[in-house]
Formats: structure tokens, sequence, C-alpha cells
């Protein structure tokens, strides 16, 4: 069963002379890991805001078609009802951190939907596991790092254990490796917890190996939708202004020069490597 | 030129963001200072325009020690575009944001017309010339902080995190704005994160942790050292990943540009009678 799923999806912000996103119609199945991209101003993030209701419900404005999130109309249900099944993880984690302890942050949305004491302990306890910071639960989210910070902000959210993440650009404010380590959790928790990820994101140099399911979004529009390995390697995705990622694009140059690698268009820098290593590998 | 003499810092809190840092950036260069989150990097360039000056230690801006110069005057001179574009932003309009400085230079107002223009056009915001900042996504509000640095010209450019929020598109304009400004010999210094965007425009690359530099040299060497990087938790470029695991069969490991290496793959497989 499509755990999201659109309809002709068009929106309008308040006082907006043409829509954000237009005439949208997406299906993701339950425990996919799906990667949103597209050039800047492109809707995504406005399409995000749509599967949790913050869109029409918080920005107001108008919107037409239909929407189902976890088998709920999200226009008929209030935001804070979606919480329990989407969560929302955003760019910037100091935005979405104000407790005086991890722990505290992490537990806030449970003691506002009024969890019981020792339910709350055990969900808090296993989102501060799954995102590696739970020895520093004691500890206050404004003295630690901009990685452990985007790792707060998503125990926060894991702890309600939504059946969706919704994740937009939740690290370029890091440096690459506490990058790729946010990445890993997130990719853990599709795998092992069957958690669908709604990843949107520019830099699928980083990003693209872990998805299942790709996104191009261009004008509001979605222009392309499928398996990434098949849109990264088309033409008309590059033309969008998508960034392939590098070892895509150097497979691709290889194969037009008449270099055979198999038939697998490779999407991160390991699968790209071992192909070359079965090609080039000494015969005797 | 600019010039770090051993300088240290230390914020209100008594944290000591650069423990002696001294560097020389030439007129014309172009400079990439990346390391981990906190490691110094925005204190160090905060340095160059005179928004912090160093506890101990000197900084030379074209020969005048900051100390002994205004924000204001080494502004002309030395433009500033933050990570965070709000915390630059305050105009009605995009227009209105990018003619603001030029005003407070005292350009005249047909000038500040053709400037305005030229920036709004080369950063792809003239469709939002009338619209407030504010209702622009955040890859565009940086864009509109960029241009109204750019607008006044001048002649060292300090970017903080340029490529953040921003798509394909915009990053290579970006790219070849720089190139541009380096044919004009002005000198850009970006702080950044973003290894594919560095190993794209392979400048000097300066690696900072915990407020000093721990490498100085040429992208192409600096990015392809996996045990330096880890060390500043930087990651290699995707082209180096493939090269380092392609050692076993004889490529050199400090490959980051995706020409040369297509130039090296096919090379073999050209020995190897792969290829015609």
């Amino acid at each position: 069963m499509a755990i999201i799923e659109t309809k002709n999806l068009t929106y309008t912000y308040p006082g907006a002379t043409k829509p954000s996103i237009v005439d949208v119609s997406i299906k993701v199945e339950k425990g996919e890991f799906v990667l949103i991209t597209g050039p800047s101003g492109c809707g995504k993030t406005t399409l995000c805001r749509t599967f949790n209701g913050l869109v029409p419900h918080f920005y107001q404005g108008e919107l037409k078609g239909e929407i189902t999130v976890a088998g709920i109309d999200t226009l008929k249900h209030h935001t804070y009802e979606m919480a329990k099944h989407v969560g929302l993880v955003f760019q910037n984690p100091e935005n979405q951190l104000f407790a005086l302890s991890i722990e505290k942050d992490v537990a806030f949305g449970l003691e506002n939907v009024g969890v019981p004491r020792e339910e709350m302990r055990r969900k808090v306890d296993w989102a501060l596991n799954q995102t590696g910071i739970y020895d520093i639960r004691e500890r206050s989210p404004h003295e630690i790092s901009g990685g452990q910070q985007q790792r707060v902000a998503i125990a926060s959210v894991l702890a309600m254990e939504p059946e969706v993440i919704v994740l937009d650009e939740p690290t370029s404010f890091l440096d690459p490796l506490s990058a790729e380590k946010i990445f890993e959790v997130i990719y853990k928790l599709n795998k092992e917890q069957g958690i669908t990820v709604i990843l949107v994101e520019h830099r699928l140099d980083l990003t693209a190996k872990y998805s299942n399911h790709l996104i191009v979004m261009d004008h509001g529009a979605v222009r392309l939708e499928g398996d990434p390995r098949k849109i990264l390697a088309s033409e008309e995705t590059r033309l969008i202004g998508v960034g392939i990622p590098k070892a895509t694009l150097l497979y691709q140059m290889l194969k037009k020069e008449g270099l055979n690698l198999g038939d697998q268009t490779p999407l991160s820098s390991e699968e790209l490597a071992d192909q070359l290593l079965e090609a080039l590998k000494p015969r005797d | 030129m600019i010039e770090a003499q051993d300088i240290r810092y230390a914020y209100a809190n008594k944290v000591e963001a650069l423990k002696g840092v001294t560097l020389t950036i030439k007129d014309g260069e172009f400079v990439a200072i990346m390391g981990q989150n906190g490691a110094g990097k925005s204190t160090l360039v905060k340095h160059f325009n005179g928004l912090l000056k160093p506890s101990k230690g000197k900084v030379l801006v074209d020969g005048v020690e900051t100390t002994k110069s205004s924000v204001a005057a080494l502004a002309r001179n030395v433009g500033f575009v933050f990570q965070n574009p709000d915390h630059q932003l305050f105009s009605e309009t995009v227009e209105e944001e990018i003619a603001f400085a030029l005003k407070n230079f005292g350009f005249k107002p047909e000038v500040i017309e053709k400037r305005v223009t030229w920036a709004l056009n080369l950063l792809s915001l003239t469709q939002y010339r009338k619209t407030s900042p504010f209702l622009l996504s955040g890859g565009e509000r940086k864009r509109v902080a960029l241009a109204s640095v750019l607008a006044w010209d001048p002649s060292t450019l300090i970017l903080d995190e340029p490529t953040i929020g921003q798509d394909h598109e915009q990053k290579e304009k970006l790219r070849q704005f720089i190139m541009q400004m380096q044919t004009q010999k002005k000198t850009v210094v970006i702080v950044t994160h973003d290894v594919e965007f560095v190993a794209e425009c392979n400048p000097r690359v300066i690696l900072m942790k915990e407020g000093k530099i721990v490498a100085d040299g040429e992208g192409k060497e600096i990015l392809t050292d996996p045990a330096l990087l880890e060390l500043s938790s930087i990651v290699l470029p995707q082209i180096a990943q493939v090269f380092t695991k392609l050692a076993p069969l004889g490529f050199p490991k400090d490959v980051i540009d995706i020409y040369e290496a297509k130039a090296a793959i096919l090379k073999q497989a050209r020995e190897k009678g792969m290829l015609k």
C-alpha cells in the first residue's frame, strides 16, 4: 500500500501569483528511501510541507487536488495529528532545539501527546540509541557540535515512532564526515526499522547511493520519477540541471568512449571502482 | 594582500578559536579554507575585513593593520558574504538590498542603477527585483547577499559557505564567476565544506583544525590525502575515492578532476587492448 499518495496536487502560497507546486501526482510505497531533487525554487520544500499538513494548515494559501499520508487525508486533519505519522527534520537543527538537555528535547513531543512515563523512557532511550547520542543525553543541546545537534533533531522525531521521516537538506551546515554519519544513521533506520524516508537534497554525490526512488522536480512539477539508476543516466536529468554524482558521470563518459563496464549505472564511487577493477584486472 | 601574523583570538566566553595562525594571501589568489565545524575557519576570515580584531598577533590588509582601520573603510576593498544570509539582509526589496551599500559608498544614481541590474542578472535574480528578500528560498536569499556585495566590486571577496543550498547550475555559475574574478586579478577566499566544489575549482586549500592550520597547499594534493582529510572531518571527493581504490592497477592517486580521470582510464584500457 502506498504510504504517501498525491493526485494533481497544486498549491499557491498566500499572495503569490503562481503556484509553487503544480499538478503533482506521486506515490511512495512503505519502506522506500525517496530522494527528491531539482533546481532551487523547484518546489521540493513546499511538497514536503504538504506531507504533514504544514501546507496548507500553517502556511494557509490554496491547495487543490488530493493527498493521503499514512491513510489520512491531511487536508481534514491538523498538523499535530500528523506528527505521530510524519516527522520533519530541517536544514538547521538549532531552530528545532530548545530544552535544557538533549534527553528533554527528545522527550518533548511525547510529553505533548501524553505518553505514560515508562513508555516515554523506553521510546526516548530507543531514539537516543538509534542516533548514537545516548551517552551524551544529559548535555545541553547548545554545547554540542552541529552534527550532534542534527542527531538530536532526528532523535526527537524518531521518538514519536513515525512511519515517515521527511528530511529537508539535513546536513547542509555540517562538515562532510558528520554529514556522511547522519546519512548512515538515516539509512540504517530505513533498512532496519523499515521507516519510509523522504530526503530532499541537491548533493547527489553524497546521497544517491542510499535511494531506491528518485523524484526530479522543476518549476513546481514532477519531471522524472522512478529508479535512480535509470533517471541519473538520462540526458534529460542533466539538462534539468541536476548535479549527477561524479562516479555516475564518469561511467557515462567512459561508456560514450566505448569502454564497457557492465549495464548497471553506478551511484557511488565504490560501485564504479568495483566495475573498473573488474574490467581492467590483469588477464593471463 | 592579506597577512596574518601569529594571530590568536578568544571569544568573550574565553574559548580560544584561533591558536596562532600565520598565513599570507597574495593578490589574485583563490583560496579555500576547509575543516571541521568549529575549527576556526569563520573566525579567521572575519579578521580579514576587520570584523574581528586579533587578541594577539597582527592582521594586515594591503599593508595596513586592521586595528588601525575601520570596518567601513576595509569593506570597500574586502567584501564579505556571511554563511547565513539572514544576518545581512534587511531591505524591503531585493533591489534596495543590492543598492544599499552602493548608496553608502556614494556612487551616483545612474551607476547604482547599472550595477544593480548587472548584479541581479549575474545571479539570476532579475525576476525578484521588486520582491522582498524574505519571500525567497534559502538558496535565493544567499544569492541576494552575494549580489549586494558583488555590486560594489571589492578587490577581495570573502565567501563563507557560498554553495550551501545552491543547486548544480548555481554552483557552476559561482565557479565561473570566481574564475572570471581571477582573470581580473581579484582575490577570492571561500570557507567551505563542499569538497566536490573545491575539486572542480582546484584552488589553494588551507586545512584547519582546532584553531590552527594543519595543511596548506594545492587542492589536488590535499584533497587526495585520506589521513589528512579524516583528521579534519572531510571526505575525499568522489573521483579521488575511485582512484584511491584503483591504486592496485597502477593508477596515480592524486586525481580529482573528472576529465583527467577519464583520460587516465581510457589510456590504460587502450594499452590493454580493450578499445580501438
